[in-house]
């Protein structure tokens, strides 16, 4: 995009807040379809609230189920949100700007979808307090030795700084849709912009906020998906106590959330005509991140099983026997197939720069990357220690429902993201083009 | 309606007549300019010679803030009813260590927030009378506050820089 000198600031404004403009059928089609899974997604949820938790198929064995997995892969795309606005940011990767927006507004989102996740699982949600750092009437406080308690203390702050990072990028945005608009759109986006001017002095505590913003968030991410590792590595149960977890299920994050941008960015891109900003040059980039991803992904993969079988501990070999055999031998090979030889693909490039076989493979990694927890969290429960412990599981329509409607929520979300605020940046796009100059430039 | 300080407000098409002017206006000892740009610009930066932004200590003191925030909740708290768990000690510093490490991020991130409000100083609850739309677009701009008496000349300096307008304010 910055070798395109036709683009100038002036187009670039005008461009970007025309997807603002009053959408057209197929937008509210879609609104309607996400808002009506969402419904059923919310009715199976009062459903479980009202019969008990028993509707939901987890029972012993097999405890955490699709829940779990939900939460772990929500997590997870959110992860490349923050890989691509703070990460390529700190490395100055020019190419993330026009496409950095959309994925931190995909990590916000994809947070708040999964913070739902533990509080269905509670069942009782009404105690979610609990989980929360206040003294009891006994003084009783949590344990932070506990997981779980680092999983809260990690997924808030990871919302709050992402939310913080996607508000300060968008505010010299916002002004500029306050100064285009009229009425009382006028003036919700005044209370937004602050008062936003793009003063010399708004510039400079901006940028130097928005660079320790982004060095914050850089270990933060690799923080967040490290804890929720360890809510499963930190227990004995065979297949999840390995060191490996933490970088493995960083790597593994990054791999879905990756995929999770081309199959947004590819919509995105065709109906608000934004071929000259969200390029081929960035599929390309995506999809090569995506192979270095996916390789660690496999030689994670490859590493699990060499060490349960170095190990020689009868209880790993039979778990990883169990996963490439046993009940769930089927979602098993749909892990490795999708998340570690499709990628692969995109070594070609003609896979990586057609359109079509750009979203498909995404789509394939993120079916890759849901099962992938799902084995993880399952497999492991159902064939534990104990043989007459042993169980299989099965999800009900509840938790189908509801995991429906959790991809509806964060569908919803977007949607109503896109046509609300600027999806792509509209400063940090003009930033990288020459700015007007009389003697010379544009 | 709320006094402002008299001053000339110019508006610029591009940025090296912005610059030239910022220039001829510090030479002329004018030290009370805002200019506005729709991007940051380094050479705007260079020119005004303004200090580096004070966000980095807000950084840093929410950070520390935030580890001893972690610290103390959860030493405190575990000492507070000190009951053995799991044969672990009351204070388990490597678990205890993660809850430091978020509450640095968090605090730390809040910090550079507000050091970015207090320092910039938002929120503004309108936007001054004289603000150009075409500012968050592509227009530059330069306004110099003066005393009646300067303003003429300050007019004449955004003028034979080419501003695109020039607009003056009675305090």
């Amino acid at each position: 995009m910055e070798e395109n000198q036709e683009i100038t600031y002036g187009k670039v404004n005008r461009d970007i807040l025309k997807t603002l403009e009053k959408p057209g059928k197929i937008y509210y089609i879609l609104l309607l379809i996400t808002l009506s899974v969402l419904g059923l997604g919310f009715f199976a949820w009062m459903y479980q609230i009202v019969k008990g938790i028993g509707v939901a198929g987890i029972t012993h064995p097999v405890k955490w189920g699709i829940y779990i997995t939900n939460f772990v892969f929500w997590v997870g795309i959110a992860h490349s949100g923050t890989l691509i606005s703070a990460i390529l940011y700190l490395f100055g990767a020019k190419w993330r700007t026009s496409i950095y927006r959309s994925a931190e507004a995909m990590t916000v989102i994809a947070i708040m979808t999964a913070g739902l996740f533990p509080l269905v699982h509670l069942g009782r949600v009404w105690y979610f307090y609990y989980l929360l750092p206040y003294p009891d009437p006994k003084l009783l406080w949590p344990n932070f030795r506990s997981p779980l308690i680092w999983d809260v203390f990690a997924v808030t702050t990871y919302f709050i700084i992402s939310f913080i990072f996607l508000y300060m990028g968008l505010l010299p945005d916002i002004a500029a849709v306050r100064d285009r608009s009229t009425g009382i759109r006028k003036k919700i986006y005044s209370l937004l912009s602050m008062g936003w001017t793009g003063t010399d002095r708004e510039w400079r505590h901006h940028s130097s906020a928005y660079l320790f913003l982004a060095a914050m968030a850089t270990p933060l991410v690799i923080s967040v998906h490290s804890v929720v590792s360890w809510d499963f590595a930190m227990s004995i149960v065979p297949g999840w106590h390995s060191t490996i977890f933490a970088p493995y299920f960083v790597a593994g994050a990054i791999h879905s959330g990756l995929a999770m941008v081309i199959m947004i960015l590819i919509p995105l891109r065709k109906f608000f005509n934004l071929k000259d900003y969200i390029t081929q040059r960035h599929f390309e980039n995506l999809a090569k991140v995506i192979i270095f991803t996916g390789l660690i992904v496999a030689y994670s993969y490859a590493t699990e099983f060499f060490i349960a079988w170095y190990s020689h501990n009868t209880y790993e070999h039979e778990i990883f026997k169990y996963r490439v055999f046993g009940d769930y031998a089927l979602e098993f090979w749909i892990m490795i197939i999708f998340n570690t030889m499709v990628p692969l693909l995109f070594f070609f490039k003609k896979m990586r720069t057609n359109i079509v076989s750009l979203f498909v493979i995404a789509f394939l990694i993120n079916i890759g990357m849901w099962f992938e927890r799902f084995v993880i969290i399952v497999t492991s429960i159902a064939h534990e220690y104990m043989p007459f412990a042993w169980g299989t599981y099965k999800p009900t329509w509840v938790e189908l429902s509801i995991t429906a409607g959790s991809f509806a929520m964060f569908a919803l979300l977007f949607l109503l993201f896109v046509k609300v605020l600027p999806s792509v940046a509209i400063s940090e796009v003009k930033e990288q083009l020459k700015p007007p100059k009389k003697g010379g430039g544009v | 309606m709320k006094k402002t300080p008299s001053g000339v407000l110019g508006v610029f098409s591009h940025l090296d007549s912005t610059l030239k002017a910022i220039e001829k206006l510090k030479e002329e000892g004018y030290k009370d300019l805002r200019v506005h740009s729709p991007v940051p610009s380094h050479e705007i930066e260079k020119l005004l010679e303004k200090k580096v932004s004070p966000v980095r200590v807000f950084a840093l003191f929410g950070a520390i803030l935030g580890a001893v925030s972690g610290a103390l909740l959860t030493t405190a708290t575990a000492l507070s009813w000190p009951l053995i768990t799991g044969g672990k000690p009351i204070i388990s510093i490597p678990p205890f260590l993660i809850i430091v490490f978020e509450l640095t991020i968090l605090f730390g991130g809040i910090a550079v927030f507000l050091g970015v409000l207090l320092n910039a100083r938002l929120p503004k609850i309108s936007l001054y009378h004289m603000y150009e739309p075409g500012f968050s677009e592509d227009l530059f701009g330069i306004f110099v506050s003066c005393e009646k008496e300067q303003c003429n000349s300050v007019e004449e300096i955004l003028r034979s820089s080419d501003a695109k307008e020039v607009r003056s304010e009675e305090g």
